[in-house]
C-alpha cells in the first residue's frame, strides 16, 4: 500500500502560556504507521498528544494534517477521567457518540452509523454488552468501548494515550493485539503514548523518546542500540 | 376539602404551568450539570439572581428584564473561570455566590429594608408569578426543550468526554456555554416561585434520583424529568393543602422521592 503522510510536525515547539515544554520537534506519522511516544513523567508526552489533536496551537513551527484528517479521522483514546466512572451511559450510547463531529449540522445518528457502530462492536468483541452500563464494565472491557468510539470517528488514525493504565496484564495483552491487527489489517495508523516499553517496542515500528535533554526518533530496533534505548534494556535486565 | 378546587384559583393555575415547565427544564439540565460536576453552579447563579433582583428593585426596573441578562453573564464568567487552570472551580462558584448575597442584602437594607417582598426573593412565593412571567416562562422552556432535544446527541458527548469530543471537532465550550445560559434562564425564572434558596436543588435532586434507578444516559434524562415533574406536582398540591411555603414543600418531596430510589437501589443490589 502506497504510504501517505497524514501528520507532519515541522519544528514544532509546543508549551503553555509562551513556555515550551517541546521544541524544535521533527514527526512525520505516515499511514500504516505505528510510533510509541516514550519518556519520563513531565517530559511532555502529554503536550505532544495535545499538539498533535490540534487542541494546542504550537508556539512555532507548523503541525499539518493531511486533508482527509480535517473530516475529523483522527480516533482518540484519552485516559480516562474519574466523572466517567459513575456515569450512567449504556455501551452503544458511548460507541455512537464517535460519529458527532463537526461535520454537517445533523441531530441524529443516521442508520449507516447505527450499522457501522454494531461493526465496530463486532470488532472489538463487544457486541454483546451492547446494552450494559459502562461503568459496570471491567477496565479491559472499558477500553474496549472507548477503542470502538475511536474507530467510529476514524478510518486512518488512531491517538492513544497510556491505553493501559489500570488494566491487568491479560487485558493490557488483549490490547495490545487489537491494535496490531487494526494497524496491520486495516491499515490503520496507531500513534500510541505509553510507559509499559517492554510490549510497545514489541509492536511498535517507530519509538520516539522524549527526555529532558537528548530524545531519539527512529526504528525500535535502532531505540534500542541507542543511549536512551540502552539505559531501558538495562534496567529491564536488572 | 376538594383537590380541584385548587385548580380554580388562577394564581395556582399559573404556579402549576410555570412551575411544571421549569422543573422539567431544570431536571434535563441537571443531569448534564451534575455530570460534569457543576452541581454547585445553579446554587451560586440563584444567588446572583437574588443579587440582581434586589439591584433591580433599588433601581424601580422590572426585576425579570435586569436579572435575566446579569445572571446570562455570571454563567460565561463562572464557565471561564472553572476552565482556567489557575482557578478552581467550585471556589470560584462559593466565591460568587456569597459575594452576590452580601451585595443583595446589602442594596436591600440601605433601601426597603427587610420586607415581605425579600423574603419572597430568598424563600419563594406561589404568589410571585404573574401572567407575564408566566408567558415568559412558556416561552423560554420551550426554548429549552426544543435546544436540548435538537442537541441531545452532543451533550451527552460533551458531558462524557469534554476531550474527546475537542479533538473530534466538537465545539464543546459552544455547548458549555449553550448549557450556562440555559441554566442562568431556568434558574432565573424558577427563583421567584422557589425561592433563591432552594432552586438549586431542582436542578440535582432529579437528577441524582434518576442515577440510582437507570443505567443508560437516556433512561436517566427521562425519569429525571418524570420525577421532577411529579414531584413539584405533588409539592405544590402539599403546599396548599397544608398552607406550606411551596420551595419548600417541593424540595422536601424531592427529597423523598431521592431517599426512595436509594431504598430501592439498595433493595435491588441485594
Amino acid at each position: 500500500m502506497e504510504k501517505r503522510e497524514l501528520l507532519t510536525c515541522r519544528d514544532v515547539s509546543l508549551g503553555y502560556e509562551g513556555h515550551p515544554v517541546l521544541e524544535h520537534l521533527n514527526l512525520t506519522v505516515s499511514s500504516g504507521d505505528y510510533l510509541c511516544v516514550v519518556g519520563e513523567n513531565g517530559s511532555g508526552k502529554s503536550t505532544l498528544m495535545r499538539g498533535l489533536l490540534g487542541l494546542l496551537p504550537p508556539l512555532s513551527g507548523a503541525i499539518t494534517q493531511a486533508p482527509e484528517l480535517k473530516n475529523g479521522a483522527i480516533g482518540y483514546l484519552p485516559q480516562q477521567t474519574r466523572a466517567q466512572r459513575d456515569f450512567p451511559a449504556t455501551v452503544w450510547e458511548v460507541v455512537l457518540s464517535g460519529y458527532l463531529n463537526r461535520r454537517g449540522i445533523h441531530f441524529f445518528y443516521t442508520s449507516a452509523q447505527r450499522s457501522g457502530a454494531l461493526m465496530n462492536m463486532g470488532k472489538l468483541g463487544i457486541l454483546e454488552l451492547k446494552d450494559h452500563c459502562y461503568r459496570d464494565l471491567s477496565g479491559g472491557q472499558q477500553q474496549r468501548v472507548l477503542l470502538a468510539r475511536a474507530l467510529c470517528s476514524a478510518s486512518r488514525l488512531l491517538i492513544l494515550d497510556e491505553p493501559i493504565t489500570g488494566l491487568d496484564p491479560a487485558a493490557a495483552q488483549d490490547l495490545y493485539k487489537t491494535l496490531s491487527y487494526l494497524n496491520a489489517q486495516e491499515g490503520m495508523a496507531v500513534v500510541m503514548v505509553t510507559h509499559d516499553l517492554r510490549s510497545a517496542l514489541r509492536c511498535a515500528r517507530t519509538v520516539l523518546h522524549i527526555g529532558r535533554s537528548s530524545w531519539f526518533y527512529g526504528t525500535a530496533d535502532d531505540y534500542l542500540r541507542s543511549p536512551e534505548g540502552r539505559r531501558f534494556s538495562e534496567e529491564g535486565a536488572q | 376539602m376538594n383537590l380541584l378546587t385548587m385548580f380554580s384559583y388562577p394564581f395556582m393555575q399559573r404556579a402549576l404551568t410555570a412551575g411544571v415547565l421549569v422543573s422539567l427544564c431544570c431536571a434535563l439540565l441537571g443531569v448534564s450539570l451534575v455530570l460534569k460536576r457543576y452541581s454547585m453552579i445553579g446554587d451560586g447563579l440563584s444567588h446572583v439572581s437574588f443579587g440582581a433582583l434586589a439591584i433591580a428593585v433599588a433601581l424601580g426596573l422590572t426585576p425579570l428584564y435586569f436579572s435575566i441578562p446579569v445572571v446570562i453573564l455570571s454563567a460565561f464568567f463562572l464557565l471561564r473561570m472553572a476552565s482556567h487552570p489557575r482557578w478552581n472551580n467550585d471556589a470560584a462558584i462559593a466565591v460568587m455566590s456569597a459575594s452576590a448575597l452580601a451585595v443583595g442584602i446589602l442594596v436591600i437594607s440601605l433601601t426597603t429594608g427587610m420586607t415581605t417582598d425579600v423574603d419572597n426573593y430568598m424563600f419563594g412565593s406561589v404568589l410571585a408569578m404573574t401572567s407575564a412571567d408566566v408567558a415568559l416562562s412558556v416561552a423560554l422552556s420551550a426554548a429549552v426543550l426544543v435546544l436540548f432535544v435538537l442537541f441531545y446527541h452532543k451533550l451527552f458527548a460533551v458531558t462524557f468526554d469534554e476531550n474527546f469530543s475537542r479533538a473530534t471537532g466538537l465545539r464543546v465550550d459552544w455547548y458549555n456555554t449553550l448549557l450556562s445560559v440555559l441554566t442562568a434562564l431556568t434558574i432565573v425564572l424558577g427563583m421567584r416561585m422557589m425561592g433563591a434558596m432552594l432552586i438549586s436543588s431542582l436542578i440535582i435532586f432529579p437528577a441524582l434520583t434518576a442515577m440510582r434507578l437507570f443505567r443508560s444516559f437516556r433512561g436517566v434524562v427521562v425519569c429525571a424529568g418524570i420525577s421532577a415533574t411529579v414531584c413539584f406536582c405533588v409539592g405544590l398540591t402539599a403546599s396548599f393543602v397544608l398552607s406550606t411555603p411551596v420551595g419548600a414543600s417541593v424540595v422536601i418531596v424531592d427529597l423523598a422521592a431521592f431517599l426512595l430510589s436509594c431504598l430501592i437501589a439498595a433493595l435491588r443490589g441485594r
